[in-house]
């Protein structure tokens, strides 16, 4: 192609890449892959209007430009910031990045219930995978948790709202997804909820995803079966004809049969084909799907490493109460 | 207003006109730009912003429910449960309470035999603690409706109430 | 005496209307702009006064406005920001409540240089009655048509109304206010895109306070030089000073900028001194968010020259033994209060007001809140100290909006200059507890109850 878009060089924590203009810091990273990439807890690439607010991403612009060489005074969330040409980012290689984002990771836990060997989340929660990584061992909290009852919002959903991290992510999902939506964020402050005010079932065809992106186990299915062992579930790619979707899912095995279905995440837990309702909630046979074979899990997963085989450790920072 | 029966939820012509005059004030297509507005005037006609209430004002600016039960419930003059006639609005913040504001708040409470978010058995007040209103000079203060009573004592409180009590009219829209 | 440009005729009988406003020379800016003047010569005129924002953060207005993004055919947006809920600061609703007027003119004015033709003032939804004047008020101005479609003549078109909030300190962010005007939570808004670009309805906005608003009607009766002459070196023309706490005359004052702290505080014209012939403990000089001094930094800088009261001056020495003139919301404390009882009375009103959206501001406010509420009562640990500073600094600079630094900066101050007063509060509980609040409170219950 003749009218090429000019690239634009990008340094993140000493390696270097080319990359289109308008790349977020996060994008960047993501295409150099391995430890330069920030956590992201609250980002979603196809959902409009998320990121910005876990913080988790903040990142050391160390040179703000080619043109402008200097760096940016504080630290920027690297999900919402674009590159710019000549600049250079730290990510792992800043301590200043190291201690703001264990402090993040601190807050976020601060009134969090640390039910991890009870959620269903467990082992692909984000929460757990960043308090592994930069949590401190106990927690200076020493006041009551925040906490609120479960409540079933429709047939299918659990809303375990004490688990909740705020993303946004179910409500921009829900905006995206369905014409009317009908949960979202009540409240504000640390007293913010997410709901559906009075009681109300989420019902729109696709409206299941919302436990996909959700990052924590707060929005969670309830045709799960088998709950206790969730431990012992084996993901294997599966897909199916469906006439609302395209059928590419994951089920989660227990022995011959299906705990639960999911849509297929990449290495950052991001969807990339929304599945339906029915998929997900009402195939729970073998024979409704087709098996392709074991789910390459490649994240760097508190449990990927026991490849769900085996119980997972469960000595994380989260469960060492204060 | 206790009946709060879908049915019942109806503003009279004349607010009707006053929501349509609000939302000319913004281009076509923005009309939830009146929302908040809106919330104030169904707060002041029906008493509190019941989830029917909410619901109405949805379908009078033809937006979804969620999106009036969402800003409801951000901002601290909606009161979606039910409250007393006259809403005594207390300012306890910094300046007003060096300048007395606690002591004032515990007066209205022994006096009223409530606490604070209660509302008198008469059903006629609700003491409410609120941040700074806007009149640190002239603390302590608080808002009944949309007035303000400042430099504020113990006897002028008891004259307020006495006032109120006879006539429960402070959360009111509009003028005096 | 120091020159007013704003309060001159406020106390003339019946300024609020507008045969009165009128007749002591209103509207005569922008009977001058409408005539005699292009849209970029106000512009330019705002720029050589040297008006600088007084919502808090001191933006200089002339740059400010000439960021406004012009696309061919897409409407722009001027807004006023009328939600003035920073602790301390009462100043815009003294302004809007006696001279409704003067803030419509400001707005016409404002308006006509940014090249837009729908306007609308944010006023905090607490100020009701505020709204009403301002809406009396502007129904007079179209009646003399100062508004509507071709004013006077001119070609220029402009819609001004009064949109409420209803409780939400964090609805004065510009972004967080412009989502409110939208119909929405008061959420602010990820920067970029800033609001010059994208605001209203993703349209070009700015976002003005009250006050630096009515300061346009000045700057363009009497030209730009001549208000830059006013004040001193960059702190530009009179500023609006509220004050309040321990003093003997507690209101709205206009200063010009530049007389020292001092003043300001003991001079007869302006607070009177400190209340009841008390001594001066503390000052919190520009609104609860800016940082706390004590005593011996108020009426000097830690060089020990004189502090005025300007942007400058009252920066002086950073953070570290400086503070900043924010939104003019002057609060004086006595020797008798309490500065961990007042530092926590602020935490409570930033975690009130957090807006929930980042986390860092969403659980650490509720965090400090906690900790200094046991601090205060007398349960506290000497490590409590060290953890509201911890907390404090994960907050400060981490999060979507300055509301997180606002919280953050009183109780680093406060902790930076009284730490011993924290100290004493863990030492000898009881002993702070007879100069509580909450005792005294406690007392009268028995009385009450006796
Ligand atoms: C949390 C927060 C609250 C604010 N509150 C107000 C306010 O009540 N009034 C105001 O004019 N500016 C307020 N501001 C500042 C505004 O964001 C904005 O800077 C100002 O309105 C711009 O006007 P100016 O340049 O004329 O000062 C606030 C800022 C923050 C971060
Ligand atoms: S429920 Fe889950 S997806 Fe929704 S805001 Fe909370 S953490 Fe995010
Ligand atoms: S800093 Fe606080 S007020 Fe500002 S966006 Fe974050 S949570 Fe909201
Ligand atoms: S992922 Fe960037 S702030 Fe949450
Ligand atoms: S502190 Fe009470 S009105 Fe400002």
């Amino acid at each position: 192609m003749s009218e090429q878009i000019q690239q634009i060089k990008v340094t993140i924590d000493d390696q270097t890449i080319m990359v289109d203009p308008g790349t977020s810091i996060l994008s960047a990273a993501r295409q150099i892959g391995g430890n330069v990439v920030p956590p992201a807890m609250c980002f979603y690439s196809s959902l409009k209007g998320s990121g910005g607010k876990c913080r988790t991403c903040l990142v050391e612009v160390s040179a703000g430009s080619e043109k402008d060489p200097r760096p940016m005074p504080k630290l920027v969330a690297s999900c919402s910031t674009n590159v710019m040409d000549g600049m250079i980012v730290k990510n792992k290689t800043s301590d200043r990045v190291i201690d703001a984002r264990k402090g993040v990771v601190e807050l976020l836990l601060i009134n969090h219930p640390l039910d991890c060997p009870v959620c269903d989340q467990a082992g692909e929660c984000s929460l757990q995978d960043l308090a592994f990584e930069h949590g401190a061992s106990h927690s200076r909290y020493e006041f009551e948790r925040r906490e609120f009852d479960q409540i079933d919002i429709g047939e299918y959903i659990k809303l375990h709202m004490t688990r909740c991290i705020l993303c946004y992510r179910c409500v921009y999902i829900a905006n995206q997804l369905t014409d009317n939506r009908e949960h979202g964020v009540l409240k504000r402050g640390d007293a913010s909820e997410i709901g559906t005010f009075i009681e109300n079932s989420l019902d729109n065809d696709f409206i299941g995803n919302v436990i996909d992106v959700c990052p924590v186990g707060a929005l969670t299915d309830k045709t799960f079966r088998f709950r206790s062992r969730v431990w012992y579930t084996k993901p294997m790619d599966a897909s199916c004809s469906c006439g609302k979707c395209s059928g590419n899912a994951v089920v989660w095995m227990i022995g011959d049969e299906i705990a639960r279905v999911t849509a297929r995440k990449d290495k950052y837990g991001e969807v990339k084909e929304f599945i339906c309702n029915d998929c997900r909630f009402n195939k729970k046979e073998l024979s409704d799907w087709k098996i392709e074979g074991p789910r390459q899990i490649d994240r760097h997963s508190v449990i990927s490493a026991n490849h769900y085989e085996k119980a997972a450790p469960i000595h994380t920072p989260l469960l060492n109460k204060a | 207003m206790e009946n709060q029966n879908i049915e019942n939820i109806q503003f009279p012509k004349d607010l009707l006109d006053e929501v349509q005059r609000i939302t000319s004030l913004f281009p076509e297509g923005k009309q939830k730009s009146a929302l908040i507005r809106v919330l104030h005037i169904a707060q002041a006609h029906f008493g509190y912003l019941s989830a029917p209430v909410m619901d109405y004002v949805a379908r009078l600016l033809l937006i979804q429910p969620i999106e009036v039960y969402e800003v409801a419930t951000f901002y601290s003059m909606y009161d979606t449960q039910p409250v007393g006639k006259v809403k005594l609005e207390v300012c306890r913040t910094g300046p007003c309470m060096i300048e007395g504001a606690e002591k004032l708040v515990s007066y209205i409470e022994n006096k009223l035999g409530i606490k604070d978010g209660e509302t008198t058995e008469d059903g006629i007040f609700t003491l409410k603690t609120v941040e700074c209103l806007g009149a640190c000079g002239y603390a302590p203060m608080l808002q009944a409706g949309e007035k303000f009573h400042e430099h504020l004592t113990e006897e002028k409180v008891d004259v307020l109430i006495e006032q109120y009590r006879l006539n429960p009219v402070a959360n009111y829209m509009g003028q005096e | 005496m120091s020159r007013k440009l704003l309060l001159n005729n406020v106390h003339v009988e019946g300024i609020h209307t507008y045969d009165v406003y009128r007749k002591n020379g209103g509207y005569a800016a922008v009977e001058k702009a409408l005539k005699s003047m292009t849209p970029e010569e106000v512009v330019e005129e705002v720029k050589k006064s040297g008006l600088r924002g007084r919502g808090g953060a001191g933006f200089p207005t002339g740059m400010k406005w000439s960021f406004i993004a012009k696309p061919e055919g897409v409407p722009r947006h001027f807004l006023c920001n009328a939600d003035e809920s920073e602790p301390g600061t009462f100043k815009d609703r003294y302004l809007m409540e006696k001279i409704p007027h003067l803030l419509i003119e400001g707005m016409i004015l404002s308006s006509f240089a940014l090249g837009c033709e729908q306007s609308y003032i944010y006023i905090r939804g607490e100020y009701m009655y505020v709204l009403r004047i301002l809406e009396k008020a502007i129904a007079e101005a179209y009646q003399n048509g100062w508004l509507g479609k071709n004013i006077k003549g001119s070609g220029f078109n402009l819609d001004l109304s009064v949109s409420p909030g209803a409780g939400a300190y964090i609805c004065g962010e510009e972004t967080a206010m412009i989502e409110s005007l939208e119909g929405k939570r008061g959420n602010p808004r990820m920067k970029p895109p800033f609001p010059a670009i994208q605001g209203l309805w993703q349209r070009p906005t700015v976002v003005n306070n009250v006050e630096t608003i009515c300061a346009v009607v000045p700057i363009v009766n009497e030209g730009g030089e001549a208000y830059a002459g006013v004040g001193i070196g960059r702190s530009a023309g009179t500023k609006l000073i509220s004050a309040g706490g321990n003093i003997n005359k507690p209101g709205v004052y206009e200063i010009e900028m530049g007389i020292t702290v001092e003043e300001f505080i003991y001079g007869d014209q302006y607070c009177g001194g400190i209340k009841n012939g008390k001594k001066l403990k503390a000052c919190v000089p520009g609104g609860s968010s800016v940082p706390i001094l004590p005593h011996y930094l108020v009426c000097k800088t830690a060089e020990g020259t004189d502090r005025l009261m300007s942007y400058e001056s009252l920066a002086e020495g950073g953070f570290a033994t400086g503070s900043m003139l924010g939104s003019g919301g002057f609060i004086v404390y006595d020797e008798d209060q309490c500065i961990v009882r007042n530092t926590w009375n602020f935490a409570r009103f930033y975690h009130h007001e957090s807006c929930g959206q980042c986390s860092p501001c969403r659980e650490g406010t509720g965090w400090m809140e906690k900790v200094l509420h046991r601090l205060e009562y007398g349960h506290g640990k000497i490590e409590d100290i060290d953890l509201l500073w911890d907390i404090q600094r994960k907050i400060e600079g981490n999060t979507i909006c300055p509301l997180g630094d606002a919280a953050a900066w009183p109780v680093a101050a406060a902790i930076r200059h009284f730490r011993e007063e924290f100290e004493w509060h863990v030492k000898e509980p009881n002993a702070c507890m007879t100069r509580n609040y909450g005792l005294v409170t406690e007392k009268i219950f028995e009385k009450v109850n006796a």
